[in-house]
């Protein structure tokens, strides 16, 4: 029996696959045709390329020095303490009143020492207001500082014509007003702005409703929902799906949303090792064999909480084993595509396409239309009990308004040009060029010898930069030649890992790119950033696909 | 002009020092007391080890060469 795509390594999977769409033919149909197109459309190709992510190691005299410069801050920042608190020098941070001395110190956390003492010196590279839409070239308003970043002035001057490495604006979507805009224009006068209402009450709209049957189709699954703010399509829904009793096995580097939607739901949270299967393995195995801690009785559900992209690594998720393991020990699986949907993939539907996977194997999708469509909001998607249950029980629908009608036509308008439904191919060579931008991008950072943490097809790039001033310096200098990126530090990253953090576009043209190239070349050699120790390309780690047992 | 190249090449060494060290993202009068405690600290271990460090050896090489000089009598 032929195996089709490449299946040698896949074979378990591939059995386990057949026998389900097998056993879904005979069965009920689902309510709109679009499960039956997938059947017949037929055989997926699987991913079957080795896939090439890495997060190299800093040499150990980068490391040493960056620990010795935060050292120097924090002894910098004693020192600048004690002359605040002793009244030689005047204090710009909050203190607490005279009233409250003798209560519970407020400031004296390390969060707040942080805060003051090396977060303020450099925090003119943060928070930057921009004066135009975030396309590819954006207008920056100048600002100076006369007291060390305690207060900004404007001068009044705006930076034109600034290249954008920061914005979340994978399909160049983001930008202002052009012709292919005139249905959000006609929307927004017949419908207005505001909905005035939530979910429950009176602001269900035509247009939600044709919105969620396009994500619906986008995505290949049954039903949607859509919300009108994507953090809190996380925190609102999570708490709806999982309670007390559950069990949330999550990644260690999950989004800040996906963590506290875990956590207000009161289900047990178990942390697995970023993108290791082995230990999401293991607490499956605990968890199957020795249920809940103290009463020994099963879980009632199993939520595999991940990301598509993680946003601070650039790392995609590995799909295919995560869903073999959520078969083999019956978990459900919960995966937040917030950078991967409209980014990855060959026609942009997200990580399931990228894999070549079927869609009903994940149990709820979940992403936002703030990064690839332009616009806001988020949604969940899946099979259509799953999203009728949400459309009762969660708090998102019961107390929060609902979307916008122009937003709602935005994305709309996106989707259909991604999909190719408006007619044209542009949306599809918007997907090809983000691809290859990405890959160019990423292939000429590793030659250069810097290091670059993640998968080589995900468009978030993170450069390491690894020391403080080295952070302030590489933005600073990256903006006087009129290039806008979004450097990271502690708490967002681990201490030692600061990074710079490119988003990579389609709206990018390959001149825009050689020139940020260029330029990055010239910070690398003055600031001494390229730390890689593999000049040609980076070392690939393949994942062993065979480290497991796959015998049911 | 080849003094200029060799300014040139001290001030990209002291800026490499200066971001190593955080000292770029200090105040002036932070990153002076700073360079001053460190120079001092550096004057202070080459003159220990100008002033020092040949008598010690001296009496290192005594002490051995005694101890050298008690091992041949005896076996003689």
């Amino acid at each position: 029996m032929a195996n089709p795509g490449g299946g040698a390594v896949w074979n378990g999977d591939l059995h386990n696959h057949r026998k389900e769409s097998r056993s879904l033919q005979g069965g009920n149909c689902p309510k709109n045709g679009i499960l039956k197109e997938a059947q017949q459309n037929g055989k997926p190709h699987f991913y079957d390329k080795p896939i090439v992510e890495s997060f190299e190691e800093a040499p150990l005299h980068v490391m040493v020095f960056t620990y010795l410069g935060y050292g120097l801050g924090t002894l910098f920042g004693y020192f600048r303490d004690f002359l605040r608190n002793s009244g030689i020098e005047k204090c710009n941070a909050a203190v607490e009143r005279e009233e409250q001395k003798d209560f519970v110190p407020l400031y004296q956390n390390f969060e707040n020492f942080y805060t003051r003492n090396l977060y303020m010196r450099i925090r003119d590279n943060w928070n930057r207001p921009i004066c135009s839409a975030p396309a590819a070239l954006f207008d920056v308003m100048e600002r100076v500082s006369d007291d060390y970043n305690w207060t900004f002035r404007f001068t009044g001057r705006i930076i034109k014509d600034v290249i954008n490495m920061g914005s979340y604006n994978f399909l160049g979507l983001a930008a202002s007003y052009d012709e292919s805009m005139k249905t959000v224009k006609d929307v927004l006068e017949k419908y207005g702005l505001g909905v005035a209402s939530t979910r429950h009450e009176m602001g269900s709209l035509d247009k939600h409703k044709e919105l969620e049957n396009l994500v619906a189709k986008f995505l290949n699954v049954e039903a949607a929902m859509v919300f009108g703010m994507g953090f809190a399509t996380n925190s609102m829904n999570i708490p709806a799906l999982v309670g007390k009793g559950c069990l949330i096995l999550s990644d260690e580097l999950n989004h800040a949303s996906l963590v506290l939607g875990a956590r207000l739901s009161g289900a047990t949270i178990r942390i697995f090792k970023h993108n290791n299967m082995q230990s999401l393995e293991k607490l499956l195995r605990d968890a199957v064999i020795y249920g809940q801690p103290r009463i020994r009785r099963a879980w009632k559900k199993i939520l595999i909480l991940v990301e598509g992209i993680y946003s601070m690594e650039g790392s995609i998720v590995n799909l295919p084993q995560i869903v073999a393991l959520k078969k083999k020990y019956k978990a459900y699986l919960y995966i937040d595509e917030a950078h991967s949907v409209g980014s990855v993939g060959p026609t942009g539907r997200g990580v399931v396409e990228f894999f070549g996977l079927d869609p009903r194997d994940v149990d709820v999708f979940m992403g936002t239309f703030t990064k690839s469509f332009g616009a806001s909001g988020g949604y969940i998607a899946g099979r259509k009990d799953l999203v009728d249950y949400l459309r009762v029980h969660s708090h998102s629908a019961a107390y929060a308004t609902s979307m916008s009608p122009p937003i709602a036509e935005q994305i709309i308008r996106s989707m259909k040009l991604i999909m190719g439904l408006d007619g044209t191919t542009q949306g599809l060579q918007r997907v090809r060029q983000l691809a290859k931008n990405t890959r160019y991008f990423r292939q000429r950072l590793n030659e250069m010898g810097f290091i670059i943490y993640g998968n080589e097809e995900s468009p978030v790039v993170p450069l390491l930069l690894y020391m403080p001033a080295k952070v302030a310096a590489f933005a600073r200098h990256l903006l006087n030649r009129k290039i806008g990126v979004v450097v990271v530090g502690f708490p967002a990253t681990p201490l030692a890992e600061a990074r710079a953090r490119f988003c990579v576009s389609a709206a990018h043209t390959r001149e825009m790119l050689d020139t940020v190239l260029e330029n990055l070349d010239e910070m690398g050699d003055l600031l001494q950033l390229k730390y890689s120790r593999h000049k040609k390309s980076a070392r690939p780690e393949l994942y062993d696909e065979t480290s497991f047992e796959l015998d049911d | 002009m080849d003094f200029r190249r060799v300014k040139d090449y001290f001030s990209w060494l002291y800026y490499q020092y200066q971001i190593i060290s955080c000292c770029a993202v200090l105040e002036p009068w932070e990153r002076s007391m700073f360079n001053t405690i460190l120079l001092t600290i550096f004057a202070m271990v080459v003159y220990t080890a100008y002033v020092f460090i040949p008598i010690h050896i001296r009496l290192a090489w005594e002490f051995f060469s005694k101890i050298c000089g008690y091992h041949s009598p005896i076996s003689n």
